[in-house]
């Protein structure tokens, strides 16, 4: 592998409000300059943890209590609040999963694509609203002057994605956090939107985390791909050697059981009530021996 | 074309016909300054549809293409503004609620979100009971309550559910409860609207698996409506492709899969990510290079 723009050691986080509980087991991952790395898991599995530790913004009652996030030779998780954002939206990016939400209401497109761009790059009101426009026409919109006039509840769904895909790409950053991008959006606006993040990715030699519960949007997306369990790496593979030879039984089972149309009898297998026990009580067993768990890898 | 997507004669085992159903949403107005009066937001286009006793229909389509409308016309919760219902051989389409109230019973619908369909003030065994009194298919409390345990039982929850909030309980399970408070009347057919949109695979595969095998024991005719073709592929007999409001294809999951006919079909199917290796599907397809707005 090529030099790793971002680097996750041992990364162990617990919640604090429910008893300690862990959310995270020793999750590790590298993500080359360029690469696309891909983290899959059901609900619950602490895909999203992962992402909202990178970005600083985990809640307040879930404590890191082991590992470093390295981004660069920076490391994340020990700078102040005020070098953290420094690095955030001009080194890395979010593209969130709920465009509605993440877009601000009460303000025109033009004015929330343009701030980072005038407060971080420095660009004078009127340079940051031609690389606005240029920045719209990179996602495929037709008629940016139109979308930079728009307030969000104007725009579709898809659009609205395309709007904050151009805003994370703004600033060129070096690592883009894409936190399922796609589940709220009807399949054909999907594949237009999976292509874009793809393309701009390849152009700029973007590294992206792209965190998904959906294997298949993962397998299309995605160089190399983590799936998660109970906060705990089972298995990291590039993405053919997981979609053509997957090593652990739970990745096995999790491509069973999502359904496709090209198998007429594929979707109805749930994954087997034994193998979530074994894995359990795996866990179980690794949470108690703390020194080991380093070691315990699937 | 036009033949294929009307409905045919009447078969014995048709359970529902719907012809020609025109829907809108919206109050009609005159309008002063136009000459053409004003007729609300047109969402179905004339859709015939026929579902047999105990078959599974899947209704495939984006958001907007009018399903969701659709499953709630079959069932009589809208009204049509031009067509008609028939369900097994009685014209639904203008029927008022007193002689509704019967039919009811044998067509129930199983909701998107359990959350917001149950109410969260009952416990799940009165959830069950109730519409069990109502339509008069229990005789006293002890009957109705012993068998909600054993509905309960054949979708896979312990008896003491019955004592339960459905706060307490997971996506999963309420979703249990949804298809169980649906099947305790012992309907006909079921409407399921996006059913498991919300629920992880291996959830998704057990509430597939469980309405398969209801649908088989109980000669359940289900119109299972979802945006997802893989899922529709699981468990249905046949699928109807919806765009805008109209029919664009049905027939048989064999043959719609295999060669789908309607170029929106295909490009539905292109635009589905499957979990293989596949280089160049992300740069390929239909739906490349589409400049939108």
């Amino acid at each position: 592998m090529s030099a790793a723009r971002l680097s996750i050691d041992d990364l162990t986080a617990v919640s604090v409000r429910d008893g300690n509980r862990f959310m995270l087991r020793d999750v590790s991952l590298k993500i080359a300059i360029g690469e696309v790395h891909g983290i899959v898991g059901e609900s619950g599995a602490g895909k999203s943890t992962i992402a909202k530790a990178i970005l600083g913004i985990i809640p307040s009652q879930v404590k890191v209590t082991r590992g470093r996030i390295d981004f660069e030779g920076l490391d994340l998780l020990s700078l102040s609040s005020t070098a953290l954002r420094a690095v955030l939206g001009r080194d890395i990016a979010l593209i969130a999963q709920d465009p509605s939400t993440a877009l601000n209401p009460a303000r025109r497109i033009e004015a929330q694509l343009t701030d980072g761009l005038r407060l971080k790059r420095g660009l004078s009101s009127s340079e940051a609203r031609m690389r606005a426009g240029t920045l719209l026409e990179d996602v495929q919109i037709r008629d940016p002057t139109q979308v930079l006039r728009s307030y969000p509840h104007q725009l579709s769904g898809g659009m609205r994605q395309r709007v904050l895909i151009a805003a994370a790409f703004a600033l060129q950053p070096k690592l883009v956090i894409a936190d399922e991008p796609t589940t709220a959006l009807d399949v054909t606006v999907q594949k237009q939107i999976l292509r874009l993040i793809r393309s701009l990715q390849e152009r700029h030699g973007t590294s992206v985390l792209f965190v998904s519960h959906n294997l298949g949007v993962v397998a299309k997306i995605c160089d190399r791909v983590s799936v998660l369990y109970m906060g705990k790496v089972m298995e990291q593979a590039t993405t053919a050697e997981l979609l053509t030879a997957p090593r652990h039984p739970y990745t096995k089972a999790l491509l069973g059981a999502t359904p496709r149309y090209d198998a007429p009898e594929s979707g109805l297998q749930p994954i087997p009530p034994g193998l979530i026990a074994a894995l359990r009580a795996e866990i179980a067993a690794s949470d108690a021996r703390p020194a080991d768990r380093g070691s315990a890898d699937g | 074309m036009r033949a294929r997507l009307t409905a045919g004669p009447l078969m014995a085992d048709d359970l529902l016909i719907a012809s020609g159903l025109y829907v809108s949403y919206g109050k009609p107005r005159p309008s002063v300054l136009a000459r053409a009066p004003r007729l609300g937001v047109p969402v179905l286009h004339g859709v015939n549809l026929e579902v047999r006793k105990g078959e599974t229909v899947g209704i495939v389509g984006e958001s907007g293409s009018g399903k969701t409308t659709l499953g709630r016309t079959l069932i009589g919760l809208v009204r049509p503004t031009a067509g008609s219902i028939r369900f097994d051989g009685i014209d639904i389409t203008t029927l008022d609620e007193p002689a509704m109230r019967p039919l009811r019973r044998r067509m129930q619908m199983i909701f998107q979100d359990p959350m917001s369909s149950l109410n969260p003030r009952h416990t799940i065994g009165r959830i069950l009971t109730q519409p069990m009194r109502l339509h008069g298919l229990a005789s006293d409390h002890a009957s109705a309550r012993g068998r909600a345990r054993d509905i309960l039982d054949r979708v896979g929850l312990a008896p003491s559910t019955m004592d339960c909030y459905s706060h307490e309980l997971s996506g999963g399970q309420r979703q249990r409860v949804g298809i169980a408070r649906a099947v305790v009347l012992r309907p006909d057919f079921v409407i399921a609207d996006e059913i498991v949109s919300g629920l992880d695979v291996s959830t998704q595969a057990q509430v597939l698996r469980l309405l398969k095998e209801l649908t088989s024991e109980m000669h359940l005719a289900l119109a299972f409506i979802s945006h997802d073709l893989s899922v529709i592929r699981s468990i249905c007999d046949r699928v109807v492709v919806m765009q805008s409001g109209s029919i664009v294809e049905q027939g048989p999951c064999e043959q719609v899969f295999a060669a789908p006919r309607a170029a929106y079909t295909r490009m539905l199917l292109d635009a589905i990510p499957l979990p293989v290796l596949d280089p160049d599907w992300l740069m390929s397809g239909p739906a490349a290079d589409q400049v939108v707005n």
